[in-house]
């Protein structure tokens, strides 16, 4: 009897060994060269980083095949993930880069932690074991609590921290719960189990195939647990308390990436666990998720119009969004699952342009970032307050801009599965939602700056114009023509349903 | 020539043009006023091109492209004209150029006006001209955002509130058009497609249509309006600066109206059969409940807003009535109604322009201080009210015609809504142009210039025009309007009649 080794094919994770590689190469480079006067080494390592691993992922594209004592899956979904992922990653990169740079808090951490987090997330995206899932949340949780509190000097940046840390300890001992019990079900944690014959492993996904139906209320349990646990990271109600402060709180790039990124990784985990793993289940958990989706919607909507602070505007907007998104996981269809992958690439585009925009404007220290600092920001900037116009617009979801094919998407595999009561839901929720983006439309557009007050100087690096620019550009061009992204999202979505 | 894209060139002409006047300087203001003229009355000599080549003889689509856009989902470039839609866009491209003209008092931030004008034009243009379900909500709701940002500029005191109402009234509505669009594009068997003339025909339950129909007809009933969701239409009218109130009551309006006929009506038609009685009560509340909030307003440029309620009463009345007539009148009016009131608002903005007052008491006795302005003024009112020989009489005398056709009672509410018009049209007349001049403000007044004769005499020009010989307009509209009257009456989209019904 030899010891039944596993395979190790690095292969698979290479994505995110390149990020763990670089994110300590930063470090130590940084230690190694020490002050230099404007510290281009970070950010341009940041990238070299961030592009190698773009470079593994893609390699990876084709494949349909389960890694690492299956705890890995290596698809076409968790590939279009990374990719995203790491667009996201680079453009954070790229913004942060003036803005620490204005504030004086540029240092290596920031990039390297920025790169753990990815990886993490990378890592969530394709894990197929409930294990996995956990390390990658508990991974790139850790460095976005660190991330969220960077502002060291600035007390509502602890205050949010320290918020964000707790519910996340909390959500996450929900999460493992929910592992606990699965295992108590069926005796593993894995999430498809081994294809082989006669392996001892059995997976959520096998047992589901080989049991009768109705055996499993112990596993539906589990699944209210594993849902509680996401929801939080996505931002669902009534799991979204640390959301608002959290986005406040944090510096404007990290919120947008969190917005972005965070998002994007639960909603991976999510999509894999319910729409492939957990579908035969999909009577039971149905009922939870059009209740979470149905709420989430309605109260990031309409919290978000008594919002004074623009990022807080846009946490509970990003709430709302993580409800429209739900609709699409209700349909558990592919139009469904490439629909979400779809709405969280370019919502994060998007979302993260928006905080681009924050960013640039805030000024030294956030000092500027309620609604009403904005007025009459279209005479004085026009082209920042253009490209803010059409982030609103598109996370409005108003035609011509990529966010209306995200909600044509996502609301049309409702529809196609039977959901149109709830895509009714979710159209009123828009028309109530564009009620504050328009407000900021109105304040930028149609008063004029106070008396007294100072003058928005843009003091932006030209990488951040670049990703600004980058943002604004896609959020149009895809808008129009979004063939190439929904055909990406459509095959990822078909290699994905792996038996 | 007549396979050069008229109609797709006028279309995006106007957006073209909103970009190379972005990159002009701002500072030059007779520059920017005259390349925005010159764009649109370009704009127009293209849509002269349309109307040259429409063949009145046919009842289909013509004119228009066809091309791929998203193939994998079935959304299509697709547009062309019918014997409706053509008179829309060439009623766009004639007042666009008067809007312009209308706006030199505009003196600050003229670049981005002429930028949002010009956009608004190319997404009304597109409006009429999309064959395509998705190409249409993607121009229907583009047009909200321009003219946001014109009312909510470049308007009078309370233009937040008005330009907010009216974005959020549009937007609530047409999302629910959108889910019913979402619906068809599922229900239409084989592969999705957004494509309109594809769509038609789709068989569907009774219940199902009665859905989908009142989808459409919450978007367009708030467009048009229909009491009671016409709330916004006040406030967006009096806030707004003159040129966005001329293209408001004169273009955008005729959206909701032309959405009931191209889809609404079309594609479920057994439910709008049923819900004829009630539109049609709609409608006839609308024509005596806005005339009579006419009669009552302060302010003239709200007065005209109450005024387009109860005109656009009769187009709705018109096009459910279910006889040729109503239908073809009810189409003409739509043309009518944005002749007359895009001049009632033309000459308020003139008189605002002059006294900066909009209120009915500031005025009195202007006949004596601008007799020229005072005989245009009453020649617009007249046409408004639809005195004989000028153009609402036609349109008015066709739907009334028709409703006693089809619902001979119901003739008689509407017949008084032409007397009540009279009433406060008149009235607002003797009260700022008659009588002694009470306020010292208004004896120095300077009398219509060259500029304000220029935007004028076109529209007054057409009024005659089409009051004494309608032919060519009737003759193009008639077969399309049949074609709309037969679907209301008797086509049928459940399933299992459809194969009667439906012709080739």
């Amino acid at each position: 009897m030899g010891l039944n080794t596993p395979e190790i094919e690095l292969l698979g994770i290479a994505p995110e060994i390149a990020l763990v590689i670089g994110a300590l190469a930063i470090l130590i480079v940084d230690a190694i060269i020490g002050d230099s006067r404007d510290k281009w080494h970070l950010w341009m390592l940041s990238t070299i980083t961030l592009g190698l691993s773009i470079f593994f992922a893609a390699q990876a594209w084709g494949t349909n095949e389960l890694h690492l004592g299956d705890m890995i899956a290596v698809d076409g979904f968790a590939t279009f993930v990374k990719i995203t992922l790491a667009v996201f990653a680079l453009l954070t990169v790229w913004l942060s880069r003036g803005y620490l740079h204005r504030d004086g808090i540029e240092e290596s951490e920031f990039y390297a932690l920025l790169l753990f987090a990815v990886a993490g997330m990378m890592l969530m995206a394709s894990a197929a074991d409930l294990i996995v899932v956990f390390l990658a949340l508990e991974t790139f949780s850790l460095a976005l609590y660190v991330l969220v509190g960077f502002r060291r000097t600035s007390l509502a940046g602890q205050e949010s921290a320290m918020k964000y840390f707790l519910l996340g300890a909390f959500s996450s001992a929900f999460f493992l719960l929910g592992i606990a019990l699965v295992y108590g079900a069926i005796g593993s944690t894995q999430m498809y189990g081994s294809a082989a014959e006669g392996a001892s492993a059995q997976g959520i996904a096998t047992t589901l195939v080989s049991l009768p139906a109705g055996e499993f209320t112990l596993l539906v349990i589990a699944t209210g647990f594993l849902i509680v646990g996401l929801g939080f990271k996505v931002a669902a109600v009534p799991f979204h308390m640390w959301t608002p402060d959290a986005y406040q709180g944090a510096p404007a790039p990290v919120t947008g990436f969190m917005a972005a990124a965070t998002k994007l990784a639960g909603f991976a985990a999510l999509i894999r666990l319910l729409d492939a793993i957990l579908f035969p289940l999909r009577d039971d958990w149905r009922p939870m998720v059009i209740g979470i989706a149905v709420l989430t919607m309605a109260v990031g909507s309409i919290l978000a119009i008594v919002q004074e602070d623009l990022k807080r505007l846009l946490a509970y907007s990003s709430i709302a969004h993580a409800g429209f998104i739900l609709t699409a996981i209700v349909a558990s269809n592919d139009r469904g699952v490439s629909g979400s992958l779809f709405y969280l690439a370019t919502y994060g585009i998007t979302v993260l342009g928006a905080f681009a925009v924050i960013a640039v404007l805030g000024g030294r220290d956030e000092r500027r970032t309620k609604v009403d600092d904005f007025r009459g920001l279209f005479y004085d900037s026009p082209l920042l307050a253009g490209a803010l116009t059409l982030f609103l617009l598109s996370l409005a979801g108003v035609p011509a801009t990529v966010g209306f094919v995200g909600k044509l998407v996502v609301f049309g595999a409702a529809v196609e599965a039977g959901y149109s009561w709830l895509v009714v839901v979710g159209v009123v929720a828009s028309a109530v939602a564009a009620f504050f983006y328009l407000r900021v439309l109105v304040v930028m557009y149609m008063q004029e700056r106070r008396e007294g007050a100072e003058l928005v100087v843009p003091d932006s690096s030209a990488l951040g114009r670049g990703a600004i620019a980058i943002a604004a550009v896609a959020t149009v061009a895809l808008g129009l023509y979004w063939s190439p992204l929904i055909d990406f999202a459509e095959r990822a979505t078909f290699f994905f349903s792996v038996g | 020539m007549s396979d050069f894209p008229w109609l797709d060139v006028a279309i995006f002409m106007p957006l073209a043009f909103a970009v190379v006047i972005g990159f002009l300087p701002k500072g030059n203001l007779a520059l920017l006023r005259y390349a925005a003229l010159g764009a649109t009355i370009a704009t127009f000599v293209v849509s002269l091109g349309v109307l040259a080549y429409f063949d009145a003889g046919n009842s289909g689509f013509q004119l228009g492209s066809r091309a791929e856009w998203i193939p994998e989902w079935g959304v299509g470039y697709i547009t062309g004209v019918d014997g409706i839609s053509v008179w829309l866009v060439l009623l766009t491209t004639f007042l666009t150029p008067l809007a312009v003209l209308a706006s030199w008092s505009v003196t600050k931030r003229v670049k981005p006006f002429f930028v949002f004008l010009l956009a608004l034009e190319t997404g009304m243009l597109g409006v009429f001209s999309s064959l395509d379900m998705f190409l249409f909500y993607v121009f229907w709701e583009v047009t909200l955002v321009p003219m946001y940002l014109l009312i909510g500029m470049w308007g009078y005191s309370n233009r937040i509130y008005a330009a907010m109402k009216f974005f959020l009234f549009t937007l609530a509505g047409s999302l629910l058009m959108l889910v019913a669009i979402l619906y068809m594009y599922f229900a239409v068997g084989g592969d999705p497609t957004f494509d309109y003339q594809e769509l038609l025909g789709t068989p569907l339950a009774l219940d199902v249509q009665r859905l989908l129909f009142l989808g459409f007809f919450a978007s367009f009933a708030v467009k048009v309006p229909l009491v009671p969701l016409h709330t916004w239409l006040p406030d967006a009218h009096t806030e707004a600066p003159t040129a966005g109130s001329i293209l408001l009551a004169a273009v955008l309006l005729k959206m909701g109206t032309y959405g009931l006929l191209r889809f609404a009506i079309p594609l479920f038609p057994d439910a709008a059969r049923e819900l004829v009685p009630l539109i049609m009560t709609l409608a006839i509340i609308g024509i005596v409940y806005g005339a009579l909030v006419a009669i009552m307003q302060k302010d003239l440029k709200r007065l005209v807003a109450y005024s387009s309620i109860a005109h656009l009463g009769f187009v709705v009345l018109g096009m459910f009535v279910g006889t040729i007539q109503g239908m073809s009148g009810g189409i003409l009016q739509m043309v009518n109604h944005g002749l007359s009131t895009g001049a009632l608002f033309m000459l308020v903005g003139a008189l605002y322009d002059r006294r900066h007052t909009r209120l009915i008491a500031d005025y009195g006795g202007l006949a004596k201080t601008v007799p020229v302005l005072a005989g245009v003024f009453l020649f617009v009112t007249m046409s408004s009210i639809g005195l004989p020989g000028l153009n609402g009489f036609i349109g008015e005398f066709l739907i009334l015609l028709g409703t006693f056709f089809g619902y001979s009672w119901w003739v008689v509410p509407a017949t008084f809504g032409v007397v009540l018009a009279a009433i406060y049209l008149l009235w607002a007349y003797r009260r700022v142009f008659h009588g002694p001049v009470t306020n010292e403000a208004n004896t120095t007044l300077s009398d219509m210039n060259v500029r304000e004769w220029l935007m004028l005499a076109p529209v007054m020009a057409m009024i005659v025009f089409i009051g004494v010989y309608p032919k060519p307009f009737l003759d193009r509209i008639e077969p399309a309007a049949e074609k709309v009257v037969t679907q209301l009456r008797d086509s049928s989209m459940i399933p299992g009649q459809v194969e009667e019904a439906v012709g080739p």
